[in-house]
């Protein structure tokens, strides 16, 4: 017998050992997911407990509970609900909005048409995020094209009275909430479009065949049959709708009244003051509002799909 | 053994702090050589080598004369500066007076020997000694340029300029019989609270507000019931030049706080636009050129500090930025500036202006820099 190659016997080794090919595979990617995203993700997370002193403006890392607890503070609760209602609204708004462009894309079109849509829909994503946040800030202003619109339908006094209502309007329409839910919407709705899309094409049409054989009115199949095996799409768009508007800190910088998100605030405390500790306290609303949805998601068989 | 390596270990860390502390007290001696290169953390526009326009270069002239390459790295904020500086790797920074404090109580920069600046002498005596780059009678770095935060506003609207900052603190009708609610800017950025300050120290001198950036308990309090009754009032609280030059044009704001380089903008713009200063003064930034504590190239950064001190380049700077120059000659020195150029933005208003500087608590007496940011946070957001 000759010896063979060493690429030969290497090969023939890991035959030999399917626990060590598979280790040999599986390492890296663990150690990266363990010690760079799970490691960093609780070393920032371990710094809310250190210690900023008003001072010297250092942190010194004496641990404290102080900043956890500051979170509960009026100013700082309310960044969290504001935040945090913006998200829920954002994410049904989102919903209502695509699911009839997902439906039409995944029952009527097929071939070229089809093409044009998940393109039309993808579009958007091709450009910079911040020159789309930026553009709105034009779209939306006094002499914008929306105002335009807005006075040549001689609906100005519909304006002025939504404009008017506490906690919808704003000063003008770019300082208004109305005008960053707008902004929100349209900036994360293809994330909300394509889950619903992929879920209601792997709906068989055969059951609305069914549903219709049986006497079931549209609404009725409509409302018994295709929303409920739609939710799991719904509900996984919306873990990115929810999501992406709790972590944003542009659109509310640029778009909306004054009054900080809870990602404007993370950047102001780190960036600003220095205030490592209360940017990672901060860091960890997010991360409690993200698991505490995604279990409520879960029971809506979001993940069932998968 | 364990106490004999405690000894040793303790021994070695004492000589290793002393010889950092020695090297960060003590200023060189002499310019020598330049190493060849220099990198700069700068504002942008501050540092121009005529990319973006040919007439204003200072960058190559420098580099011909002194052979130091120069790298700039531009910082959009102050906050940003501070933590380029934190991280290392560069020799000089052109800190704002809300930096500059933190730089130095942080040791990220070093003291500078004035005698090593033949250009010193020609130094606006306005600016010598002044703390926000003077600490403990050591100079960290030499000044740039400064300018004021002045009063923006629509000339439709207001056919004479406003005389008090009242316009954008105080619920009023505007000069067209319309309220000023929501026609109004402040800006985003904990600092304004001294604009609020200096308003209140000569509209309500029974407060006793003698320098808006050290506010006692009570004058604090007092500040921020004007700034919360300011809040319904407010269109945007304005963190960007450019959406506040956008808001002006497009979105019918009348007034606010503002920079002269928004003014020049929207004037060049042929917007209805001009600025003032009104008579309770203004806050204003002054900013330094300041050493690292350990630049690699410290013969070059003084070549540089030096350099920039000059009429010329002080001049064509405030030209090109819209700022005035740290230089009295500049004013006549630059043909970009011109005759007017530092009347137009604001030169003879230094004793108006009380320059930026980082609030610090001082043992107690007054309320630091973080609980500004703090309650600003809390007060845009309505409480």
């Amino acid at each position: 017998m000759t010896q063979s190659p060493p690429l030969r016997r290497f090969s023939n080794l890991l035959y030999r050992k399917p626990n060590l090919y598979l280790s040999l595979l599986l390492v890296p990617p663990l150690l990266w997911f363990g010690a760079i995203y799970l490691g960093s993700l609780l070393v920032l997370l371990w710094q809310g407990f250190y210690t900023f002193d008003d001072f010297t403006m250092a942190v010194t890392p004496d641990l404290t509970l102080a900043n956890f607890a500051a979170l509960f503070q009026p100013s700082n609760f309310d960044i969290i609900l504001r935040t945090l209602s913006m998200a829920v609204v954002v994410s049904i708004a989102s919903a209502i909005v695509a699911f009839p462009i997902a439906y039409y894309m995944a029952r009527y079109t097929t071939g070229k048409t089809k093409a044009f849509f998940y393109i039309a829909v993808m579009m958007p994503m091709w450009a910079s995020y911040i020159v789309k946040a930026y553009a709105w800030t034009l779209l939306l202003a006094k002499g914008g094209v929306a105002q335009w619109f807005v006075q040549h339908l001689g609906l100005e006094p519909v304006l002025q009275f939504i404009l008017g209502i506490p906690g919808v309007g704003g000063s003008t329409l770019s300082t208004s909430h109305l005008g960053r839910f707008m902004v929100f919407v349209y900036i994360w709705l293809p994330f909300m479009i394509l889950p619903i899309q992929a879920s209601l094409e792997r709906l068989p049409p055969s059951l609305l065949q069914a549903s219709a054989d049986l006497g079931a009115k549209p609404r009725q199949t409509f409302m018994q049959v295709i929303l409920p095996l739609s939710v799991p799409g719904i509900a996984a768009g919306s873990i990115f709708t929810f999501s992406l508007t709790l972590g944003d800190f542009i659109v509310p910088q640029l778009v909306g009244p004054p009054g900080y998100f809870v990602g404007s605030m993370v950047y102001a405390q780190q960036g600003a003051i220095g205030n490592m500790p209360m940017a990672a306290a901060f860091t960890l609303v997010p991360i409690v509002l993200i698991a505490v949805y995604l279990s409520i998601v879960k029971r809506l068989g979001a993940f069932d799909a998968l | 053994m364990f106490v004999y390596k405690t000894a040793l270990f303790s021994a070695i860390t004492t000589a290793l702090l002393a010889s950092v502390s020695v090297q960060a007290a003590e200023p060189l001696k002499a310019v020598g050589a330049g190493e060849g290169q220099l990198d700069i953390v700068a504002w942008p526009g501050y540092i121009e080598r005529g990319e973006s326009d040919k007439a204003y270069d200072w960058v190559t002239g420098f580099e011909k004369e002194t052979g130091c390459k120069v790298n700039v790295k531009t910082a959009a904020t102050s906050d940003e500066m501070v933590s380029l500086m934190a991280k290392g790797g560069y020799d000089l920074v052109t800190a704002s007076g809300d930096a500059s404090l933190r730089l130095i109580v942080g040791k990220r920069v070093q003291p500078i020997n004035t005698a090593l600046i033949p250009n010193w002498k020609n130094l606006d005596p306005r600016l010598k000694d002044a703390p926000w780059y003077v600490v403990n009678k050591q100079t960290y770095g030499s000044p740039y340029q400064w300018g004021p935060n002045v009063l923006m506003y629509n000339t439709n609207l207001f056919k004479t300029a406003p005389t008090s900052w009242s316009v954008v603190f105080t619920e009023q009708n505007l000069p067209d019989g319309k309220p000023n609610k929501g026609r109004v800017q402040a800006y985003d950025g904990p600092i304004y609270i001294a604009d609020a300050a200096l308003y209140l120290k000569s509209t309500k001198p029974e407060l006793g507000i003698k320098d808006p950036y050290q506010l006692t308990e009570e004058q604090y309090k007092a500040v921020l019931d004007l700034l919360r009754a300011q809040q319904p009032l407010i269109h945007r609280y304005w963190h960007d030049a450019t959406v506040q030059m956008s808001d002006f044009k497009n979105e019918g704001v009348a007034a606010s706080s503002s920079w002269p380089y928004q003014v020049n903008g929207l004037t060049t713009d042929k917007q209805p636009i001009a600025s003032t200063i009104p008579k309770e003064g203004a806050t204003g930034w002054a900013d330094t050129t300041m050493l690292h504590a350990e630049a690699k190239h410290p013969n070059c950064a003084y070549k540089w500090m030096d350099w920039s001190l000059q009429p010329k380049v002080q001049g064509d700077v405030a030209a090109w930025f819209g700022s005035l120059p740290a230089v009295p000659a500049a004013c006549k020195e630059s043909e970009l500036l011109g005759a007017e150029g530092c009347k137009t933005n604001g030169f003879d208003q230094f004793d108006k202006i009380a320059f930026w500087k980082t609030p610090q608590a001082e043992g107690g007496k007054f309320v630091p820099y973080s609980r500004w940011t703090q309650d600003y946070i809390a007060i845009m957001g309505g409480r």
